[in-house]
């Protein structure tokens, strides 16, 4: 692969937890931990895990939204963690958001114009008031909506319709880097796949980058070139999209695939029960993230030695002590 | 904003957004008088205080009797032709009194709760976003307010201040202004105390969040982004200070800290009128019963401001 658009080098974030009588740090939630991962440039990495396991937290960390506690950010050849100021509002015109809750997302006292319009305002992007009003229908338009939804406030909207909203808000600053923070996973599945081809549209047309963050394994495949499976805060498996749904390595990834469900009625299904729940992350497991539930384990080694991730085959990393 | 219903947003959504008519040309202000006008009581409250504020300004030119001629051969009168409202324990008109306290009243209320509401507001704001010890700094200040004894300090600075101020601007203005700032300064408190926990809650949310990622600055955010969504309770708290503004005036005047005893507003007049309440009810029913109609009628349009501005309400 050439320079990648993005490279995520070693990211660690720790939230501190205050307690205690003069809300001293007590502890800490390790929600990222020495994550890396690269995305080319006009391709799409599906992130995926259980809720909690860090993953919003890093497409966060990518666009400083939330302070990485450790860690390098590369994008473009640019170090995203070192910038300051004017830098960082440059950034903003390549690297995007678009966020789960459509309801929460807009700003209920700002009408869809001035929403979508706000970042021409901030970046200067408009130079009269024509070009504004113009760029934001064609925005609309873009999405699929129309211009006469420019004076409307967003709850006279359909949760489908206020995700486009938030796609032309991303989309006005013609950004290189989306990140979609589960997109639709707030949405009726039959919205789920209109939204889920708009974003592949754009991408072709617009030639945009994704991190695509999910729960949804079947969604991500779909829109996926590479998928990276996260546990407690670390990558566990990382391949391309059809060698990970083909040859699954990870007991956990095996796990979520069995949870997807098939619609055909006379496939057999084995499913994966896993035992327990994610543990707390204030206190990970030592060793491997992931013993404390695996179907496989070997006791000692994976309790007392952390895997690391190691490449099986072409592309096709995993960390595991058994399966690497 | 408890209590309040918004519109549903699922299909009958869509079939508004395309049954729409092209492009209104409605800018937001325009549209917020639009709501406001379909909000019954909020007009009913307009147009009476609109009444209110319209009979105290033109009123004393046209009932001309002199607020304090004293005639004892009408002491404690009820209701007559010659003395609409009756006469007080000296026979003066309570007409007269009434309408020209209304305008110290009414305007010490509003200014009163301005001074709150913008003071209140700007505090919480920054202590809403400013780090840590800024915000604790400016907590401590706010329950050091609330824990002061009011009346005793009160009493400390309009007698530091009153002298010197009335020197500059006069006599009555500096009262007006002394009395408008010491009510203000001690009511901003839960003003700002509501406006922060409304920052910390709403800069957490995604449009925030959102606004964040497109590069908007700390102001921008707040000022287009959380102030709006804040503004409801405010609103609320602000119409209920106009009527503990009215009273905590006529508390100053009772300790003589407000008006000189000869200036009357509703509030002396309502004290003045409960000793009598036995014999002559008329005293304290008309003062406080325009308190009641004017705070009532604010409160109204404070109620629909706020429907009116909110969008998502369904008016």
């Amino acid at each position: 692969m050439s320079e990648p658009l993005l490279s995520v080098r070693d990211l660690v974030k720790d939230f501190p937890v205050k307690g205690g009588l003069f809300g001293r740090e007590i502890d800490q939630v390790h929600a990222i931990d020495h994550v890396s991962f690269d995305i080319g440039a006009g391709q799409t990495l599906g992130l995926v895990g259980e809720s909690g396991c860090g993953k919003s937290s890093t497409g966060r960390c990518i666009l400083r939204l939330i302070e990485p506690t450790a860690g390098e950010i590369w994008f473009a050849g640019r170090n995203v963690t070192a910038m300051l100021g004017d830098e960082l509002l440059a950034l903003r015109r390549d690297m995007q958001i678009i966020f789960q809750d459509p309801y929460a997302s807009l700003n209920p006292r700002m009408t869809v114009g001035s929403i979508i319009g706000e970042a021409l305002i901030i970046h200067r992007l408009a130079r009269d008031r024509r070009e504004f009003t113009d760029r934001i229908v064609e925005l609309l338009e873009t999405v699929g909506l129309g211009p006469d939804h420019m004076l409307r406030y967003p709850h006279e909207f359909s949760g489908g319709q206020r995700q486009r909203i938030g796609i032309a808000r991303a989309l006005a600053v013609s950004p290189k880097l989306i990140v979609c923070d589960e997109p639709v996973s707030a949405l009726d599945v039959s919205i789920q796949a209109q939204v889920i081809n708009l974003l592949e549209d754009l991408q072709d047309r617009l030639g945009l980058t994704y991190l695509f963050i999910a729960h949804d394994l079947a969604v991500v495949q779909h829109i996926s070139t590479r998928v990276a499976v996260m546990y407690l805060g670390r990558i566990v498996e990382t391949a391309s999209s059809a060698e990970l749904y083909a040859r699954p390595l990870h007991p956990y990834t095996e796990a979520l695939l069995s949870a997807v469900p098939n619609p055909s009625p006379r496939a057999k299904r084995h499913r994966l029960h896993l035992e327990g729940d994610v543990p707390n992350p204030i206190r990970p497991p030592s060793g491997c993230h992931f013993h404390t539930r695996c179907p496989i384990r070997q006791l000692p080694l994976c309790s007392t030695e952390k895997p690391v991730l190691k490449e099986t085959s072409d592309g096709h990393w995993v960390a595991c002590h058994l399966r690497g | 904003m408890a209590g309040s219903t918004h519109a549903s947003v699922t299909a009958d959504g869509i079939a508004a957004v395309t049954a729409a008519p092209s492009v209104r040309p409605v800018t937001p202000g325009f549209e917020a008088w639009r709501r406001f006008r379909r909000h019954r009581l909020a007009v009913a409250g307009a147009v009476v205080l609109a009444l209110m504020v319209l009979t105290v300004a033109i009123g004393p030119t046209i009932w001309r009797v002199p607020i304090n001629a004293i005639d004892f051969s009408a002491q404690v009168a009820g209701p007559s032709l010659a003395h609409p409202l009756g006469t007080d324990s000296l026979g003066q008109d309570l007409l007269a009194r009434m309408l020209y306290g209304g305008r110290i009243s009414i305007a010490v209320g509003l200014v009163a709760m301005a001074v709150a509401v913008i003071f209140g507001t700007l505090i919480g704001a920054v202590a809403g976003v400013a780090p840590g010890p800024v915000d604790a700094g400016l907590m401590w200040l706010t329950d050091l307010f609330l824990s002061l004894p009011q009346l005793p300090f009160l009493l400390l600075i309009i007698y530091l201040f009153r002298h010197s101020l009335t020197a500059i601007v006069g006599e009555q203005l500096g009262i007006f202004i002394l009395i408008c700032i010491v009510i203000g300064g001690f009511q901003w408190m839960p003003v700002a105390r509501l406006v922060r926990a409304q920052i910390l809650s709403l800069r957490e949310k995604e449009f925030v969040e959102a606004a964040r990622a497109l590069g908007a600055s700390t102001s921008r955010q707040v000022v287009r982004h959380i102030l709006p969504n804040a503004l409801g309770p405010v609103i609320v708290a602000g119409t209920i200070y106009v009527a503990q503004a009215i009273i905590a005036e006529s508390t100053l005047d009772f300790l003589g800290l407000g008006f000189p005893p000869d200036v009357p507003t509703w509030g002396r007049i309502l004290y003045d009128g409960q000793n009598y309440l036995d014999i002559a009810p008329h005293w304290a029913l008309f003062s406080g019963g325009a308190i009641f109609v004017t705070v009532l009628a604010i409160n109204f349009v404070g109620d629909g401001l706020r429907d009116a501005l909110d969008p998502r309400k369904v008016i």
